[in-house]
């Protein structure tokens, strides 16, 4: 590994201020893929500043009746909170799909938000990868691509955005809290905070050099009955989606009220089905509708060369998420 | 970092055999004895055979990373000290910000029982439990480690006795080679206690409830899927630890 400093912020704002004093700062969470990154020789920073202590642990209740998710708290301690157990079951689930539970153990919300994805070019010095090296060029475009996005791509990068908490969050409507350079706080929409490759696909969301990742915002919602996370992947457990869908529901009876759609695997970005959503509202819940739905949150994408199973796999787990909400998924 | 010192080789010479090791080996072929060889591994013999492995490994360590250049990079004007309790004692190591928990442990302090898979979080040889919680060493700095509580495998026993775990993986072949094993132990001692508090796991059916504290063999399999056999003893490991949560002797499954 490079060498770096090791530094330990005391609170936020202590966090902040470190990270601007160094040149070429990172804030340290659980570590589990900023180490991995900078073993690989991927990441570069001259310091890390620690904030996996910071007192930003608290899973509590919002004034507006949502719950509020410290960036610091563990994913494992997230998933098994009660608050979230009970009011969203669709974040517990998508959580406990990802990683393992030693890995749960270690990261924080904060740093599963801003993990970089899992693109083998990316990580694969010898190969040109645009958001490891921006201007390089992107090998994956025309090389081994049946793990890339089929969504919201360009010829600059086919990357996906590798978290399955950040799907469930996308379904859930939360909203991001983070603290700049300057102290001051602001509120990001979780749909503003990952982006598109456009034209710089080595900036993976819209955060600002320096800013903190304070707290996830979720907001009261009826979808605890009806939510399910299905992820499907190469193995049964311990391993990234292919594809993976959030579904939350909020039902009348036999009829959708309204609906909440989120697909990962399959975009550079958590991806929000807004169109298949309007179909769901107020529709009937049966088989012909969820497969309306489902044609419709796949009818822009466009596969390459390797990966246009992922586009039939994604509406048939859509269809099948779907029917488990309706079912009473897992709440 | 010793990176150029690669420590796994210290642990694939193959020493001669001790006479004790030979004499157990000759006995027969060993997959041949069942139940006989668990019988002649009475309780007192496996512990005398753990502990003596347990001195072997550390002789080794010792003999072979003596002369390693530790030295070299604990003078970095990086280097700083870092205090942790390790299996009840406090260790205070001098180390740089970039040496990870997992190699502090295995070539600093010489304690070789937790091992190096993958060293990217990708198989769980390096599941060491940290104030209770078990987690990769191999992706922890040594120094994110300041002020905690560190068990791994060579403290689970109590002296001679060992963990109930450990018996239990000797008892129902919860392991071939053996390299995996420090790791699963130490993974799955967590993941009974995980159940104890009823965290729920990817395929617990209910979860806004309390989930059932015995876990079913699909729970435990997606609860130790952080940890990665390349033998395939999964099955006897499954056994392993069921008969630690049951309290009870299983069944063998093959
Ligand atoms: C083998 C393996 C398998 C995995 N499988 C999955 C999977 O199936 N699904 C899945 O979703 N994930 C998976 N993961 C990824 C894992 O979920 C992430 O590595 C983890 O969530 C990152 O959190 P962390 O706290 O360890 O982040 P770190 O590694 O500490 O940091 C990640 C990034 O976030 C930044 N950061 C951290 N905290 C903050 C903050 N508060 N404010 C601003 N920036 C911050 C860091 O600077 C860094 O850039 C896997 C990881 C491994 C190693
Ligand atoms: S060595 Fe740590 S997970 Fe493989
Ligand atoms: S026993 Fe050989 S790797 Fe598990």
């Amino acid at each position: 590994m490079n060498e770096f400093k090791y530094l330990r912020a005391s609170d936020a704002s202590d966090a902040v201020s470190q990270f601007s004093k160094e040149s070429k700062s990172k804030f340290l969470g659980g570590g589990t893929n900023l180490i991995d990154l900078i073993k690989e020789n991927i990441e570069k920073p001259s310091a890390l500043i620690d904030v996996s202590r910071l007192a930003l642990r608290e899973i509590k209740k919002t004034a507006n009746g949502g719950v509020s998710i410290g960036a610091t708290a563990k994913n494992s301690d997230t998933a098994n909170h009660p608050l979230v157990r009970e009011n969203y079951p669709l974040l517990s689930q998508a959580i406990l799909a990802g990683a393992s539970q030693q890995i749960r153990n270690m990261a924080t919300n904060g740093g599963n938000l801003l993990q970089r994805t899992r693109c083998f070019y990316f990580y694969d010095p010898a190969m040109r990868c645009n958001k490891r090296e921006p201007g390089t060029g992107c090998d994956a475009l025309e090389g081994l691509n049946n793990y890339s996005a089929v969504l919201g791509w360009n010829e600059k990068c086919v990357a996906t955005h590798p978290s399955d908490m950040c799907v469930a969050l996308a379904a859930l409507d939360a909203t991001v809290k983070v603290k700049g350079a300057d102290g001051k706080e602001r509120t990001i929409q979780f749909a503003d905070f990952h982006r598109l490759p456009e034209n710089t696909p080595e900036k993976d969301n819209n955060l600002q050099t320096g800013e903190l990742i304070i707290a996830i915002e979720i907001p009261k919602s009826n979808f605890a009955k009806n939510s399910y996370y299905l992820k499907v992947r190469d193995r049964t457990s311990y391993a990234f989606a292919l594809v993976s869908v959030a579904v939350a529901l909020e039902m009348n009876g036999k009829t959708i009220k309204q609906a909440r759609i989120a697909l990962g695997g399959v975009a550079h970005k958590p991806w929000r089905a807004m169109d298949a959503e309007k179909l769901l509202a107020n529709a009937k819940a049966d088989d012909a509708t969820f497969k309306k739905a489902a044609d419709a949150a796949l009818k822009d994408a466009k596969a390459l060369e390797h990966n246009a199973y992922k586009i039939e796999l994604a509406k048939r787990a859509i269809v099948r998420a779907l029917k488990k909400a309706v079912d009473g998924g897992i709440a | 970092m010793c990176e150029n010192f690669p420590t796994y080789i210290a642990e694939e010479i193959q020493e001669p055999l001790t006479e004790d090791e030979a004499a157990l080996l000759s006995e027969d072929d060993l997959s041949k004895l069942g139940k006989s060889r668990r019988d002649f591994l009475g309780k007192t013999a496996l512990a005398a055979i753990a502990a003596q492995l347990l001195l072997h490994d550390q002789a080794f360590a010792l003999k072979y990373m003596s002369d390693a250049p530790v030295t070299n990079n604990a003078v970095s004007e990086l280097a700083m000290t870092v205090k942790m309790t390790i299996n009840g004692a406090e260790k205070s190591v001098a180390i740089e910000p970039n040496v990870t928990l997992l190699d502090a442990l295995r070539e600093r302090l010489q304690m070789t029982g937790t091992k190096k898979g993958c060293d990217h979080g990708q198989c769980g040889a390096c599941t060491v439990i940290v104030d209770g919680k078990r987690v990769l060493s191999c992706l922890t700095l040594a120094a994110q480690a300041e002020g905690l509580n560190i068990t791994t495998i060579e403290g689970l026993g109590k002296g001679d006795e060992l963990h109930p775990m450990q018996e239990s993986f000797i008892t129902h072949d919860g392991f071939q080679c053996g390299y995996c094993t420090p790791g699963q132990i130490c993974s799955a001692v967590a993941l009974l206690d995980e159940a104890k508090r009823g965290e729920i796991s990817y395929v617990s059916t209910n979860i806004s409830k309390k989930p059932p504290t015995k876990l079913s063999d699909d729970e435990i399999r997606e609860r130790m899927s952080g940890n990665i056999c390349r033998c395939g003893a999964y099955p006897h490991i499954v056994e392993a630890i069921k008969e630690v949560q049951n309290g009870k002797a299983e069944a063998k499954s093959s």
